[in-house]
């Protein structure tokens, strides 16, 4: 079940269709049904089924109208109608059904909006039900709801709100018609009052709205403006970095939330300047400061966005790099990286994304990493994926740009050995990044040469000889060693590393 | 985390983890010593990287690299597995953050607002109702609002005897949209913004406009007219349970579904309720205008 999901969310992915929704909802077992937790979703009901539920329905209230009358107690008459048809709302088709019917919403909104509290949320509920339909169609039919959704959101009742706020981020993650009009009925101001709420279940919610609103296609343009020109930048900030001691479900949501304001690179200026650099990096300090020897469930859901909104803001051209000039980064890069390796091994590229940001033009991590001994524990990594070893093979070049005294230590630790077999990898995207960093480090130290000769790395580059994209750099590899040590090409070095010593 | 989102996990992570990615072997990191220890003791003195020197030669070709930083926009296939990551658990098949938690039942209990005599056996179902029925409620007319925002202009434009001096000199019907400052002259020009700016539907059920000629007195003499309706007894035995037909009314506010689609029975009790209540009645509103509210205040 588990592969089959990943499988579709790939494909989803990479169709840029990936939409995820969430499902909020008060089961009792036996309507569960299964014990394994598999859902049962209901038979679908006829059309003249889906009729008479809406007929009892709406007589189910008229019912209510005269009990009112005297009877306050025994209100589970009433809800049941309503229930009825929340539970047969589960059904695709029912949905369907249900929309096409004359009415149908509007009656649903008398409901939703109606004082009858208990009414009220068994109509909340079914909206839910209908905005997790994966039916455009449905999603438009709720289309007259959301001005309502909205109002309601100014209100007090902690589960009426955050049942509102699931049903807004779902319909919002479904149709771009929900988005169009949600946004001049004030859904950011709406929000921008909803995130002082000190319910943890309402921010949840609604950084799940945001984080919804924020992926659409359109929101680098018309939505990541309106964030950035209200206040919730500042709290979605604070929210995230408060998640380890208030709630980490809402934090996850804001941490994602500014994830995706981040990656459209249109509002970094103002991001840093809120100082999320900071803010984010002692954030990943006490994360990995505080995760207990066996990985928490859960807290790579908020550290995976982390670092993604650590990386993208280093890669800005704004010198911020010189205020995270901080050892314990790299400290807890790999602390993240060893607890979360074996359950969670996307995290690896993540890690070594930033880790790569970090070490690209900075001696001070670069040379950190080496005192720090973890460079042993980076060349652990190389073997993990694809991916995996470019960047690793990235970050070590990385380490030998910055010059002979980088590429002793790199040839003293000993890197060599593990790059040999890299280089009989068939994968010409790890070669050639090998053969890159081979290069950095025969240029600055020519000793590793030597070295290299020594444990058959000639035959390691004449096999890449015939490989289009490779055979220039392996060639050229095959010149410098085949140079006697010291030869005139390698001079320069020699004194510039008399500067170093 | 609230425990509620579902499916509840099923086979739990392991599985997926390895799905994710399989990678060949994967084992333990092995890290230095003392790096916990060293993160919590706070920021030491860096060592001195290498000191400023000569710029190192560009690499020559056919030798391409340069040190960069990257910047990955979102559908970089680095972040796939991430993504994939967050939707599994967007989807309910990871686990959830938190251990389900079972709301505590109480013992039955009720309302405590006089004339209220609501029972519940959670808190949370007290906390909605309270919120529906009494928090935002004119004190003057016993309206009850969904937002502090809709009573506060409510009252203001209902039961302030200096609103419609005011009105006649400038604009003061203020936008319903929270966080737009605009104000009209009528509440039909503000209905007009709200559905040409605001994308507001016509018939938004928090915007009815204040009749002016108002029907029978309804709320200030409910006993007048008590016991013939329904309603009009509700409000009489239990203002909590106030229905106004601008919330919920079946013959002019509620959508009632065309006779089609409800079977016979409908049709009386339907044509009773609209022979019940003459269209000019309004409920809920106060015929009696300013600060002289029939009733105590709640």
């Amino acid at each position: 079940m588990v592969t089959s999901s990943i499988t579709a969310l790939r494909k989803a992915r990479r169709q840029e269709q990936l939409v995820s929704k969430r499902l909020l909802r008060e089961d009792t077992t036996a309507e569960e049904g299964g014990q394994d937790g598999a859902e049962i979703v209901p038979d679908p009901l006829s059309e003249d089924e889906v009729k008479s539920m809406m007929f009892s329905m709406v007589m189910g209230v008229l019912k209510v109208l005269e009990l009112l009358r005297g009877v306050q107690r025994g209100s589970e008459d009433r809800k049941r109608s309503l229930s009825c048809l929340r539970w047969a709302l589960r059904n695709k088709e029912t949905q369907q059904k249900f929309v096409r019917l004359e009415g149908s919403i509007r009656t649903l909104i008398g409901l939703f909006t109606s004082s009858l509290a208990d009414m009220q949320m068994e109509a909340a509920r079914c909206l839910h039900e209908l905005s997790h339909s994966s039916d455009p169609a449905v999603a438009e039919a709720c289309l007259p709801v959301t001005s309502y959704l909205l109002t309601y959101l100014s209100g007090h009742s902690v589960e009426f709100t955050e049942l509102c706020l699931y049903t807004l981020g779902n319909l919002v993650v479904e149709s771009e018609a929900v988005r169009k009009q949600l946004l001049p009925q004030g859904v950011i101001p709406v929000l921008a009052s909803c995130i002082q709420s000190p319910h943890e279940a309402v921010l949840e919610g609604l950084g799940y709205v945001l984080s919804q609103l924020l992926q659409a296609k359109e929101a680098p343009t018309e939505i990541i403006p309106l964030v950035l020109d209200s206040v919730l930048p500042q709290h979605m900030l604070r929210l995230v970095c408060s998640g380890l001691k208030a709630g980490i479900g809402a934090a996850v949501e804001f941490a994602w939330s500014l994830h995706y304001i981040i990656c459209s690179h249109t509002a970094n200026t103002a991001l840093l300047s809120l100082g999320a650099l900071p803010a984010l990096t002692s954030l990943l300090l006490d994360l990995a400061s505080e995760i207990p020897e066996d990985a928490p469930e859960g807290l790579e859901l908020l550290i995976c966005p982390v670092l993604r909104c650590l990386s993208n803001l280093l890669a800005e051209e704004t010198g911020c790099e010189v205020q995270i000039q901080d050892e314990r980064l790299l400290i807890a890069l790999f602390l993240i990286l060893q607890c979360f390796l074996q359950q969670h091994p996307f995290i690896i590229q993540e890690c070594l994304w930033l880790l790569n940001n970090l070490t690209a033009d900075e001696h001070f991590f670069c040379s950190a990493l080496l005192s720090l001994d973890l460079l042993p524990a980076l060349l652990q990594l190389l073997p993990c994926s694809q991916m995996a070893s470019v960047l690793v093979l990235t970050i070590l070049c990385n380490i030998a740009e910055k010059g002979p005294a980088y590429c002793q230590q790199l040839h003293q630790q000993p890197a060599l050995p593990l790059l040999l077999p890299t280089l009989a990898l068939p994968d010409p995207k790890v070669v050639g990044q090998c053969l890159e960093l081979l290069h950095l480090l025969f240029l600055h130290w020519p000793e590793a040469a030597a070295d290299f000769v020594r444990q058959g790395g000639h035959q390691a580059l004449e096999q890449h000889q015939s490989i289009p994209e490779l055979q220039e750099r392996a060639q050229a590899l095959l010149d410098i060693i085949g140079q006697p040590l010291g030869a005139s090409a390698f001079s320069p070095c020699h004194a510039m590393l008399s500067a170093f010593s | 985390m609230p425990a509620r989102k579902c499916p509840p996990p099923a086979s739990r992570s392991a599985g997926c983890a390895c799905a994710l990615a399989p990678p060949p072997s994967r084992a333990m990191l092995s890290l230095p010593p003392g790096l916990r220890r060293r993160l919590r003791e706070g920021p030491s003195s860096p060592p001195a990287p290498p000191a400023s020197r000569a710029p190192l030669p560009s690499p020559a070709p056919p030798f391409a690299f340069a040190p960069r930083r990257l910047r990955l926009g979102p559908h970089h296939p680095l972040l796939e597995d991430g993504d994939v990551h967050r939707h599994l658990y967007l989807q309910g098949v990871l686990s959830s953050l938190a251990e389900v938690a079972e709301k505590p039942k109480v013992s039955e209990f009720s309302c405590h607002i006089s004339g209220c005599c609501q029972a519940f056996d959670t808190l949370e179902g007290y906390e909605h109702h309270y919120n529906t029925l009494h928090r935002n409620v004119c004190s003057f007319c016993k309206r009850s609002f969904p937002s502090g925002h809709l009573l506060d202009i409510h009252i203001l434009e209902w039961h302030d005897s200096l609103f419609q001096i005011m009105a006649e000199k400038q604009n003061m019907y203020k936008c319903l949209v929270e966080g737009c400052a605009e104000k009209f002259k009528s509440s039909k020009d503000r209905k007009d913004h709200l559905v040409t700016v605001h994308l507001y539907p016509a018939d938004f059920r928090f915007d009815r406009p204040k009749k002016v000629k108002s029907g029978p007195k309804h709320v200030s003499s409910p006993k007048k007219q008590g016991g013939s309706m329904p309603m009009d007894v509700s409000m009489e035995t239990s203002e909590q349970f106030q229905v106004d037909p601008m919330e919920i009314g079946p013959s002019e506010n509620m959508e009632i579904p065309q006779p089609a689609a409800s079977p016979g029975p409908s049709v009386p009790e339907e044509r009773l309720y609209k022979s019940r209540i003459p269209s000019t009645i309004c409920f809920g509103q106060g015929a009696t205008r300013g600060f002289k509210g029939p009733r105590k205040k709640v």
